[in-house]
């Protein structure tokens, strides 16, 4: 359990007046996680994306810590990189501090242009954090498919058509991924529940070794929400249990959100345009069956989670 | 022969991969971050047995892809660590992306490449297509004839490399020289580690009480200011890379400058090449003095960035050059080299010379002392008025036909 109180007595790591959306859920994340890290030293990288263009516009930046860009593909090898260095100068005496290191993926980045190096990275065993904001599809360059796309949501690569319903295919669950990589520590989280992520991310700084946070990141123009429903949509996901919020540590899997009534995931389709074609009569078949996948997943967790 | 230049130093017998590493043991990078490819893979295995023995202090990164080799390399060198790697062929291909990066982003990254052919089809003998297809990255290439070169390089390219702050790799033609074995005359790791000094970066990642943005979007307001700076620091390279070889010469005697001249000071023909078909090239100029006719050498040592300025000043005397590229660039025109060495002499205004272009030993193809005098004697003959220079690529010990 995270103290505000505390929290508020540490100056912001990521500031305003960055150039994302208003109703964007990767700057609450950006915010959030560096908030998380108190006063200990950080470096951060990120993939090409949302976020690393919206806050870094020559000359300005939004970070007040080190941060590194270099390429889309690439977060978690760079950021290996500068874990390398950082366990070179140190054992050499010419670091002091213990700085902790952070990196940023967006779906994209993450599932599936960087996935080799993400894999490689937590396989040689880095110090590192490694947070995938995870807004379900290639937003910065206008919301195309990506692996992280769940199946039937429109986006312009997989629109909806007259002989299609969106994506056709389902998306890869990438956190049971990083959990077959055996590292130390894999989270699932979402924006509007600052408690639950940023436990996650202390927790996850403190462990030795590689560790992975997937955020479930709302995205107002893909989504396609009201800007003032980031926070309602993205706990809809947790509540409907189709974006559950868990840990697994220890091989122990823990459920960290469970709702008091599980809602019907239709409450959570219904205020997204990405998915309003499944509200036609003609495809309430469709409906049923994205409800019964997320009731068969969600009964697998409980059961990993017993 | 390779002979005792520094009184300190001692001849050894090594392969062009052993020397590499021997090199960067030396060197002694705070980071290396490098995969396995033929036939650059030894260096990186070398290089590991030293990590495992405790030999040096290096962070060693076993990635998974070159494209992450070279991206660690960046990003530790960022971090304010000596970084190098190694590589090859599709090694560098898969890397290209990154290479503009570390020298956009200005990191001293070093790097030992073994010059080998591309796909398709796949083949693992030397050619120089795959430095050649990096050569507008922003990175200074330095080539080398034989191991001595090769290892005297590597230890100038750190110095010109955090001096020029630009990304520099060193290259040994694959088998060839990476694979053969030679007398190399090497120097006490104390005056290896003397010349190239401590890496002291301005500016650096892990510097936490000056933490910076690095690698931000640059737009239309300043992105060109920004690849103008690179350019201008290739430019301003130039005397950085010979100083660095005054230096150099002053403490371990061996002389290095931008290009080597063989015999062509009275030279009427020539050769311009590079890598290590100059020591071939370099037997059939003495025998051709021997016959009396007037044969010389050109080899160039550093690639980019290119002495465009000077090179055809020093050879404004000679009737007939033939440029010899070890990559094809499927242009339409001409082999990267003979437009290099063609922009040189139409800037210094030095238009008698009359300069053929031949493409040889792609795929590691065999190029002989006899196919050297062959060329010899076609310049020869251009020189003497029997034939006319021709227009087009030759293609050197080619089969054409479905022979």
């Amino acid at each position: 359990m995270v103290n505000l109180r505390e929290l508020s007595k540490y100056p912001e790591r990521f500031t305003g007046g960055h150039r994302l959306c208003a109703g964007c859920g990767a700057g609450i994340v950006a915010r959030q996680v560096m908030i998380s890290t108190c006063d200990i030293p950080v470096v951060v990288t990120s993939a090409t994306g949302c976020l690393e263009v919206s806050t870094t516009i020559f000359p300005y930046t939004a970070w007040k810590n080190s941060f590194f860009h270099s390429a889309f593909e690439n977060s978690a090898a760079t950021c290996s990189g500068i874990e390398a260095a950082y366990k070179s100068l140190k054992l050499q005496g010419k670091i002091k501090e213990n700085i902790k290191f952070i990196a940023f993926g967006g779906d994209g980045g993450t599932y599936d242009i960087g996935l080799q190096s993400l894999s490689g990275a937590m396989e040689r065993g880095h110090k590192m954090l490694y947070i995938c904001y995870n807004n379900e599809a290639y937003m910065n360059t206008g919301i195309q498919r990506s692996g992280a796309t769940p199946k039937w949501a429109h986006t312009t690569t997989a629109p909806v058509g007259k002989m299609c319903h969106g994506k056709r295919e389902n998306k890869k669950d990438l956190t049971q991924i990083m959990i077959a990589h055996d590292i130390p520590y894999v989270a699932q989280t979402y924006v509007g529940n600052w408690n639950d992520l940023i436990s996650k991310v202390q927790k996850a700084l403190s462990i030795e070794g590689p560790s992975f946070i997937n955020v479930l990141t709302p995205c107002r123009l893909g989504w396609n929400y009201k800007t003032d429903n980031i926070m309602t949509v993205s706990r809809l996901a947790v509540d409907t249990c189709i974006w559950p919020s868990f840990e697994f540590e220890n091989n122990i899997y823990k459920i960290n959100v469970i709702p008091i009534k599980k809602k019907p995931v239709v409450e959570f389709l219904r205020i997204q345009g990405r998915f309003k074609h499944l509200f036609k009569p003609e495809n309430i078949h469709i409906l049923e069956s994205i409800q019964r996948r997320v009731d068969n997943k969600w009964e697998l967790l409980k059961r990993k989670a017993s | 022969m390779i002979k005792i230049m520094y009184p300190k130093g001692k001849l050894v017998t090594k392969t062009g991969n052993e020397i590499m590493a021997e090199a960067m043991r030396q060197i002694e990078p705070d980071v290396v971050a490098a995969y396995p490819i033929t036939p650059a893979t030894e260096i990186m295995q070398i290089f590991s047995q030293f990590v495992s023995d405790g030999t040096v202090k290096t962070e060693y990164v076993a990635v998974e892809s070159e494209h992450s080799a070279m991206s660690a390399t960046i990003a530790a060198s960022a971090a304010g660590a000596r970084a190098m790697t190694g590589t090859s062929s599709q090694g560098l291909c898969l890397m290209w992306e990154m290479l503009y990066i570390a020298s956009g982003l200005r990191l001293p990254v070093v790097m030992a490449e073994v010059n080998r052919a591309l796909s398709a089809p796949i083949n693992i003998h030397s050619d120089h297509s795959d430095t050649m297809g990096a050569r507008d990255s922003g990175w200074i290439q330095i080539y080398s004839e034989n191991s001595q070169e090769a290892y005297d390089n590597m230890i100038q390219a750190i110095r010109i490399a955090e001096l020029a702050k630009l990304p520099t790799l060193v290259t040994t033609d694959g088998f060839i020289i990476s694979h053969c074995m030679e007398v190399v005359e090497v120097y006490p790791d104390d005056d290896v580690k003397e010349f190239i000094g401590d890496y002291k970066p301005d500016r650096y990642l892990l510097d936490i009480k000056r933490p910076y943005t690095l690698g931000s979007i640059t737009l239309q307001d300043y992105y060109f200011e920004h690849r103008y700076q690179l350019a201008k620091a290739m430019i301003d390279a130039k005397c950085i890379i010979l100083d660095v070889a005054k230096s150099f010469k002053k403490k371990f005697g061996r002389k290095y400058d931008f290009y080597e001249t063989y015999m062509l000071d009275d030279a009427e023909i020539a050769i311009i090449i590079m890598g290590s078909t100059s020591g071939t090239v370099k037997v059939v100029v003495d025998e051709l003095r021997e016959k009396g006719i007037k044969a010389g050498l050109l080899k160039i040592r550093i690639y980019r960035p290119f002495p465009v300025d000077q090179i055809a000043k020093d050879l404004a005397h000679l009737k007939v050059i033939a440029v010899m590229d070890r990559a094809d660039s499927c242009s339409g025109s001409f082999a990267p080299l003979y437009l290099d060495i063609i922009s040189s002499f139409y800037v210094s205004e030095i238009l008698n010379v009359k300069i053929v272009n031949y493409i040889y030993g792609l795929g590691g193809r065999e190029i002989s002392t006899a196919h050297i005098f062959d060329i010899y004697k076609t310049l020869d003959k251009i020189a003497l008025g029997l034939e006319k220079p021709f227009k087009q690529v030759e293609y050197v010990n080619l089969r054409k036909t479905n022979e």
